[in-house]
């Protein structure tokens, strides 16, 4: 997918161990990033995911490994040499300074005309939909607007590569939703490579060509939004992306999984025969029936009415709870039947899943 | 910003100018001259245990003491007027509280001088009534007056940054309660006003038990407090040993009072001050 | 009402007890004779004789030069300090705390015997720059309680944007750290300049050749026989004092100001 063209990658990470005193933050991690897509470092937090982005700053030294722009190593490189600007989580704006003069920084440090940095920040704010606000002083200003400003700073000197580092975190949801949308109209415009950071995984798959889900200092999976959620490697991945069933199977032989006391159809191979596996269902590809025509049956412990659709929790039998999420309502206590198409089948290696999970919840 | 090695220079510098005197005065004080030689020896401080030098220490912690109470005396209601006072009105209390300290201390302190003097001002003023003149200079009751004069603000700032961030309503609630005016000040005002008022003791205790200059102008006498037995040792008798063990002294009782308002201070989270003081 | 009246009457006696003495030293500075209880007519002359007295203008100049070199030292080896020590890790942070608290917590007394026998241990003549390395000891430590809180209130990432943008650190700290840490440096340094004009008892201690400052003047003169020229210039230096005070407080209340503003 990414590594069939090496001149491709703008930035290349390369066996990355990162520790603090006696932590490793992370473990021989190995990435790149494609020219001009937008990839988001997904993870729990303190997972590595800034320590990630802060080593391709510069603010951090990886222990071991190396870290390419554009082929060349830049390990040595400081911070105020590397062709790539960051977004701070919260804004990092000089606060002794206008906006003007904060946008201008960049570009007063690379000695440029004045005439050239007035339309360049004049540029920046229009793109940023702040036009006007150039006298204006940092404090007189929403997180919103703020962090607007941050990223025309940070865009002003034509970066290859911008760094977001969970840019959105501090502002309240209605507004985060707003910017998510203009970062990645913004990304798709300028079509520099951006490099975001964050642990929200709704905004990972709302604006991301690319997601690196990253837990304990290590890729869990890489891939494109759809593939992560449809695909999870494992079960932290479909635990981390939103909600799943995990449960405990055998792989009968390809195209055959025995679980949750039946034998169901399913689309994945290669998984030998009588292996033990982990099947992956989503609540919103559980079809309720009735409870003779389903593949298996159990009864409606809870519903929950969440808007769009319920919430259903059903027992069946080996004590397995089927989290069921429909537009149609089973009143408690029903028995029903339940359907699973065979696409919507997720098989996945049986894995160190109790202890990922757990670690996580901690 | 990674920049502990800037921090490098000035540890080198501590060392010369703050741990090393330090160390200089332990050293003299646990050492005796013996002709040429210097040997270890605890004679210093068996010395201080005469009765005459304990005599000295027992007094400046006395005077200290009176100075303290009268200081909390005076400072308390102060403390508490301010407080209730509005805004500007408060800053405007304030700052003409504060404003004498800016005098310098022998300054201010001479001025008592030549109030207390025998053909002082006060002497003169009841001269007029044919009474007098009294001896007010050179006693001890000068040299707590002066303590008193030059050390009350460290008594009345911490009470009332106490009462002035108490909870009004916790005293509305105890008025609701049934608690008559005096019973609130009893029950409520002045026990959570305690970790002020245990500051304001320290600050105040701290100077007063330091001093030599107070008990120098006004006290009169060589040997009157702690403070000028030590400038005494290093200025005119010469025995730098006797007085670094009486440098020893004074620092232990400025830490055991530092101990103790920290133990009342330890909500303030003053990271600016090492936790160790 | 009764207990207004009561408030008052208190109010009056405490500030009548703080500034008495005070006022009279100062009535006295324009007395015509020497006595120093009697008003015998208004007079300028002891102002006049301040400033032929070689003795106390010689204090004086030495009082100022040290309190400005004394302050912009400790204030520049302080802040560069303080940005140091904001950066060690948790325990040489506490560690370099405690020590350079020393200075603040010790009295006086000892601080200045302590850097006598420092001196004399090595064989330093006493004098003018025994007294200005004395008063930086206890300056320093003032520069950096005042500065510390500035640094940590500063946005951490802050610096790493200037870097990022592409600024050197050098240039990061002059222009991006040193602005927003700058009432801090200003407050300690101008604690510093106060502290050390009024420094009497490690000045006393640590000095020596003739070098004196104002105050060991002053507490010299009060043992030979006071001169109303004392009161003269006890007179100025309030003056003067009175004057910084209201422009730190003038300070102060801007800052105040532009903490009101971060807080909208």
């Amino acid at each position: 997918m990414s590594e069939k063209n090496v001149s491709e990658n703008i930035i290349e990470l390369v066996n990355i161990r990162k520790e603090f005193d006696d932590n490793v933050a992370l473990k021989n991690l190995n990435l790149n990033v494609r020219r001009n897509e937008f990839l988001t470092l997904l993870g729990p937090s303190g997972c590595g995911k800034t320590t990630t982005l802060r080593m391709i700053a510069g603010f951090e030294q990886p222990t071991s490994g190396q870290i390419l722009c554009n082929g060349k190593c830049i390990n040595d490189v400081p911070p105020y040499l590397r062709p790539l600007n960051t977004v701070f989580q919260r804004y990092a704006l000089f606060p002794h300074m206008s906006i003007y003069e904060n946008i201008a920084f960049g570009l007063r440090l690379k000695k440029k005309p004045e005439a050239y940095i007035k339309e360049r920040v004049k540029a920046m704010l229009n793109l940023v939909n702040l036009n006007g606000f150039e006298k204006r002083s940092i404090e007189s200003l929403s997180g919103g607007q703020q962090q607007r400003i941050a990223i025309a700073r940070a865009l002003v000197s034509e970066p290859e590569v911008l760094l977001l580092d969970e840019p959105l975190g501090a502002l309240d949801l209605k507004m985060r939703q707003g910017m998510q949308m203009e970062l990645k109209d913004m990304q798709r415009r300028l079509g520099i490579t951006f490099i975001y950071v964050t642990h929200d995984q709704e905004e990972a798959l709302t604006m991301s060509d690319t997601i690196v889900l990253i837990n304990e200092g290590e890729i869990q999976q890489k891939g494109t939004p759809e593939d992560i959620y449809n695909e999870p490697k494992n079960a932290f991945v479909a635990d981390f992306i939103g909600e799943s069933n995990i449960i405990d199977g055998v792989m009968l032989r390809d195209y055959s999984v025995h679980f949750s006391g039946a034998t169901f159809p399913c689309v994945d191979k290669g998984f030998g025969e009588d292996n033990p596996v982990e099947v992956v269902v989503r609540p919103e590809d559980v079809q309720l029936v009735e409870k003779e025509k389903g593949q298996i049956s159990g009864v409606v412990q809870s519903v929950v009415f969440l808007g769009v659709h319920y919430e259903m929790h059903v027992l069946c039998d080996h004590g397995i709870d089927w989290l069921v999420h429909s537009t149609a309502m089973s009143p408690v206590g029903s028995e029903v039947g339940i359907c699973v198409t065979p696409e919507n089948i997720h098989i996945m290696e049986k894995s160190c899943k109790k202890e990922t999970v757990d670690e996580v919840e901690a | 910003m990674k920049k502990k090695w800037l921090s490098y220079p000035y540890m080198i510098w501590m060392a010369i100018f703050i741990v090393v005197p330090m160390a200089l005065v332990l050293y003299y004080a646990f050492t005796v001259r013996d002709g040429e030689a210097v040997r270890f020896s605890l004679a210093n401080f068996q010395k201080f245990c005469q009765p005459v030098y304990l005599k000295v220490a027992l007094r400046s912690i006395m005077l200290a003491f009176y100075c303290t109470i009268g200081c909390f005396l005076l400072g308390y209601p102060l403390a508490m007027i301010l407080a209730s006072k509005e805004y500007v009105q408060k800053r405007m209390l304030l700052l003409l509280l504060i404003l004498p300290m800016w005098m310098n201390i022998l300054l201010r302190t001479y001025a008592w001088m030549t109030l207390l003097e025998k053909n002082g001002l006060i002497n003169t003023f009841l001269g007029n009534f044919g009474l007098g003149p009294y001896q007010f200079l050179y006693t001890d009751i000068a040299v707590v007056l002066g303590m008193i004069y030059n050390f009350l603000p460290f008594m009345v700032l911490p009470i009332y940054s106490v009462l002035v961030k108490m909870d009004h309503s916790l005293i509305e609630a105890a008025e609701d309660l049934g608690a008559g005016r005096l019973t609130v000040f009893r029950k409520v005002t002045f026990p959570l006003s305690i970790p002020g008022v245990m500051s304001g003791v320290v600050m105040v205790f701290m100077p007063a038990v330091s001093t030599f200059i107070i008990s120098r102008l006004l006290g009169g006498g060589q040997f009157s407090l702690i403070g000028n037995l030590i400038e005494q040792q290093f200025l005119w008798v010469g025995d730098w040993h006797f007085g670094s063990a009486l440098s020893i002294v004074m620092m232990i009782l400025i830490l055991i009072s530092t101990a103790i308002l920290n133990h009342y201070d330890k909500d303030h989270d003053n990271e600016g001050v090492g936790g160790l003081w | 009402m009764v207990k207004r009246f009561f408030e008052r009457i208190y109010l009056l006696i405490i500030f009548a007890f703080l500034y008495a003495p005070i006022i009279v030293l100062m009535a006295f500075s324009f007395n015509e004779s020497k006595s120093r209880s009697m008003w015998t007519g208004f007079s300028l002359k002891w102002y006049e004789k301040v400033f032929q007295n070689s003795e106390i203008m010689s204090a004086l100049y030495y009082t100022i030069l040290i309190a400005i070199l004394s302050a912009v030292i400790a204030t520049i080896i302080g802040t560069i300090s303080a940005i140091g020590i904001q950066s060690l890790g948790k325990w040489s942070k506490k560690a370099v705390l405690d020590i350079n608290y020393l200075p603040v917590l010790n009295p006086d007394i000892v601080t200045g015997v302590s850097l006598m026998i420092l001196f004399i241990f090595v064989n330093m003549r006493l004098g003018f720059l025994t007294l200005l390395l004395s008063h930086i000891v206890f300056n320093i430590p003032y520069v950096i309680i005042s500065v510390l809180p500035k640094l940590r209130q500063l946005d951490k990432n802050v610096y790493e944007a200037a870097l990022d943008l592409g600024a050197t650190p050098a240039y990061a700290i002059r222009r991006v750290v040193l602005p927003q840490i700058m009432p801090g440096v200003i407050t300690g340094l101008l604690l510093a300049f106060t502290l050390s004009l009024d420094d009497f008892v490690i000045s006393f201690f640590t000095t020596g050749s003739g070098v004196t400052n104002l105050s060991i003047t002053i507490y010299s003169m009060t043992r030979r026989g006071v001169s109303p020229e004392i009161n003269a210039i006890s007179t100025l230096m309030f003056a003067v004092v009175l004057v910084l005070l209201v422009v730190i407080n003038g300070r102060m209340s801007q800052d105040k100001n532009v903490s009101h503003q971060d807080i909208k």
